[in-house]
């Protein structure tokens, strides 16, 4: 991430701080949550925001996942500002409310500190929880770094509650690896904070008891389609929504955002697609190979819902072999939704590159500058026999060594 | 205390024109509560008969903000609303400007003793401030009558059938009351719609008193009851004369019983015109109503021990 | 209603108690009749009505809303005893 200039002081924090900063920052009406890891720490150190007085937000200490997304829910129809954080077991416990949220249009805006589902259970870093929440109807944001994920937050009040799209957001960033790094950040200032996401208010309210609203009516066959179109509308629009808000955040504060980033794509003949904090180990084995005078790039989705499918094809159209990483398996017996998605944007392309998939670093397993130097090296042989070996393979593992008994080595 | 003379001349604040079943228990209810309120009032729904029925796309039977999100949930949706009323009032942002607001949560018995009781739970326990209202019809009626733990030992539902060998429910009831009185909440009580002094008298207590309380309401089913449509009432009637549905209440721990029958209505004349329980009269069936008799008996017994005393 | 061609985002419904305009009159096989003469304005009926469908003003028991009376019943039968102001009659084809 580019950044032009610094208005601040740099700050050592975690990603989960961050977040919370950011939170704080926003200060929204409403924070309903349930701790769980690696999420944890962001409901922690918010309500700690709250108990010392720093926000103004309300915070409720809710019994479960369930119901902090159905108090989301309440509070964003009574014309609230609403924010909360959780991961895994937590995402999938609100699944069901996900959709109510969405549907009923409410700009609630969630952080995800991503983490593999059960079963094994696993507190370590996968995208299992969120790409299993990616037709939810939600607007998904990947971060890589604490930086990012800490510009994102503002970013995403900003499009959850831009007139065209009013959905809700989910800020991913890495289990963890992100979470619980400390990294460098430049904070935006308290006052260019609030003048950034400015003062929201609700078309509908549920408290303004003059106007009665009903909100969660019975849809039948008749008016359901015509409300799920006018959400698949805004969901689309919401792509140049993220364009704008990223425009505006970068004339604000320096920092670029776009619905991807390339990374030495420009003259790339192969490359990996591949989200978070995993494309920052990916560009390291991209400089080694270009130091060796090899064609290699990057791109890496911010965006991933909407899917910004004719950008993504525009940005991979000259490249010859494309590799998709994806931090979790779809279980469709056909590879993981990011190598879907990408593969199926390519087929408008002419002359399309080949492509493959990659599943990585499931439940946090190790995903290092030598494994994406392999991909690199199949891109690279690939590009020399012009023939895909396997169109879908683990990495970062290997299928003929068991664990061992104590499960620590293979 | 209001009459229904000056009940009357305020607003209907729930129409006609919704889908509830011919005769159904619940609407008396809703129109009833609703006029309890002297302040505007919120409401969340949780899904079943009362939601369904009432707002059909573009048809809302409410004339105040409602929300349904989903079954289980209605108590921690009530809480994002109580909670945003909060927050923007704090900020002079309430729309309309500053005034006093209360909330209002609705659940068969399927969205609250059974899938919604963790969500009502931890909304009780935060201390919303809000009155959570269960309807009460013993059964998922919306979803064409299965058991829930609301239905009465012994009782006929498509889920706990009564067949040859297994004569309907074998479980008894779950005492919901008991487990919201075990909150410590400062108001709870049980009602009847066919009662309606009681229930708007437990309806202003429940409004008045800050924090959250609960009201649990029988409400007659003639699709699930297997009874005729005019006979609603009556049946929430016998319902209370044979102690079968105790009316009380729980203010600040003490448990006062708001009405006992001079003469208890037999189970027999109660159960024996539901179509729900017809099995019960047949041979095959010996000694189920002595059992469903005894234990009505001995709940009622045990009830009036705490009369006037403190239960925590 | 609001405009068909773009109703509000999410399914909401702008204005409260429009099932109003919804008529369920037609679901009645008996309909209720009251005999004013008998009638002692108790509104037991109109508390009772599960279809907001007494019409009552002033205090006084004035009719039926036939637009939205389903014909349950129930005012007949709750109708006190010794009163009996209210009658179910079937409705004419």
């Amino acid at each position: 991430m580019a950044i032009a200039r610094n208005k601040r002081e740099q700050m050592g924090l975690t990603g989960n701080s961050a977040v919370a900063m950011a939170m704080k920052q926003v200060n929204p009406d409403v924070f309903p949550a349930y701790p769980i890891t690696p999420s944890t720490t962001v409901v922690e150190e918010f309500s700690s925001y709250v108990a010392d007085g720093a926000v103004d937000t309300e915070f409720i200490a809710v019994e479960s996942e369930h119901s902090a997304m159905s108090a989301c829910v309440g509070a964003a129809a009574a014309g609230a500002r609403v924010m909360t954080a959780t991961s895994s077991q937590g995402l999938a416990l609100m699944w069901e409310v996900l959709y109510i949220a969405s549907g009923l249009r409410l700009p609630i805006v969630l952080c995800d500190g991503n983490r593999a589902l059960s079963s094994p259970i696993n507190i370590h870093c996968d995208h299992s929880d969120t790409m299993g929440a990616r037709d939810s109807g939600w607007i998904h944001l990947y971060s890589e770094t604490v930086q990012e994920a800490y510009d994102n937050i503002f970013q995403a009040v900003r499009i959850a509650e831009h007139p065209d799209v009013m959905l809700p957001v989910m800020v991913c960033l890495d289990g963890f690896i992100t979470t619980h790094a400390i990294e460098n950040v430049t904070p935006i200032g308290d006052e260019e904070a609030q003048e950034f996401v400015g003062e929201y208010k609700a078309k509908n309210s549920l408290l303004d008891t003059d106007n009665p609203v009903t909100v969660g009516a019975m849809a039948l066959q008749e008016p359901y389609m015509v409300f799920k179109y006018q959400q698949s509308e805004a969901i689309k629009k919401a792509k140049d929504v993220v364009i704008e808000v990223g425009k505006e955040f970068e004339e604000k504060f320096g920092r670029e955002y776009g619905l991807f980033e390339s990374y030495r794509l420009e003259d790339a003949e192969v490359a990996v697609v591949i989200l978070s904090s995993a494309a920052g180990t990916t560009k390291v084995a991209v400089d080694e190979l270009r130091a060796r005078g090899k064609k290699v790039g990057l791109l890496r989705p911010r965006l991933f819902r909407p899917l910004p499918h004719a950008e993504i094809a525009e940005a991979l159209k000259g490249l010859k072999v494309v590799a998709c990483l994806d931090r979790t398996d779809s279980m469709s017996g056909f590879g993981g939704p990011l190598f879907n998605d990408v593969r199926s944007v390519l087929y408008e392309v002419e002359n399309r590159p080949l492509i493959f998939g990659r599943i990585f670093g499931l439940g946090g397993r190790d995903y290092q500058v030598k494994d994406a130097l392999a991909v690199f090296e199949e891109l690279l042989s690939t590009l020399e026999t012009g023939k895909v070996d396997e169109l879908i393979k683990y990495i970062t593992f290997d299928p003929e060594a068991p664990l061992s008994v104590d499960g620590s080595g293979c | 205390m209001a009459t229904l003379k000056d009940f009357a001349k305020k607003e209907e604040l729930f129409t006609g024109g919704h889908r509830l079943c011919s005769g159904c228990g619940i609407p008396p209810i809703v129109r009833l509560v609703l006029r309890n309120y002297e302040t505007p009032v919120v409401a969340a729904n949780a899904t079943g008969c009362l939601e369904v029925a009432t707002t059909i796309y573009p048809y809302s039977a409410w004339r105040i903000p409602w929300i349904h999100s989903a079954f289980e949930n209605t108590a921690a949706t009530i809480s994002g609303v109580e909670t945003a009323y909060r927050a923007l009032k704090k900020r002079g942002k309430i729309p309309g400007g500053d005034k006093d607001i209360k909330f209002i949560a609705f659940g068969g018995d399927g969205g609250t003793y059974d899938i919604g009781l963790q969500s009502l739970s931890g909304a009780l326990e935060r201390g919303h401030n809000f009155l959570y209202l269960c309807y009460d019809n013993g059964a998922y009626m919306n979803t064409g009558i299965q058991r829930s733990s609301a239905t009465p030992f012994g009782c006929n539902t498509t889920t706990s059938p009564a067949g040859t060998v297994i004569k309907g429910k074998l479980e008894k009831r779950k005492d919901l009351t008991r487990i919201v009185v075990a909150h410590n909440v400062p108001y709870a009580a049980q009602a009847s719609p066919h009662n309606w002094s009681d229930l708007a008298k437990k309806t202003q207590k429940a409004i008045n008193t800050k924090g959250p309380t609960f009201l649990n309401v029988i409400s007659p089913c003639p699709l699930g009851w297997y009874t005729k449509p005019e006979d609603s009432n009556k049946h929430a009637r016998l319902a209370v004369e044979s102690c079968y549905w105790p009316l009380y209440e729980v203010e600040d721990g003490v448990l006062r019983v708001t009405y006992k029958p001079k003469k208890k209505v037999s189970m027999e004349e109660w159960l024996k015109p539901q179509g729900r329980f017809k099995h019960i009269f047949k041979p095959g069936a010996e000694g189920l109503l002595e059992e469903i008799q005894s234990q009505v008996d001995e709940y009622w017994e045990k009830l009036l021990e705490f009369d006037g005393k403190p239960v925590y | 209603m609001s405009d068909k061609k773009s109703p509000p985002i999410g399914g909401v419904i702008e204005r409260g108690g429009t099932a109003h305009e919804y008529t369920t009159g037609g679901w009645r096989k008996f309909k209720p009749v009251v005999d004013h003469e008998k009638c002692i304005n108790c509104l037991i009926c109109w508390v009772v009505c599960p279809d907001s469908a007494i019409i009552a003003e002033e205090g006084k028991m004035i009719g039926f809303d036939m637009e939205h009376c389903k014909g349950c019943g129930l005012c007949a039968s709750e109708c006190p005893d010794k009163i009996t102001a209210i009658t179910m009659e079937e409705e004419a084809d």
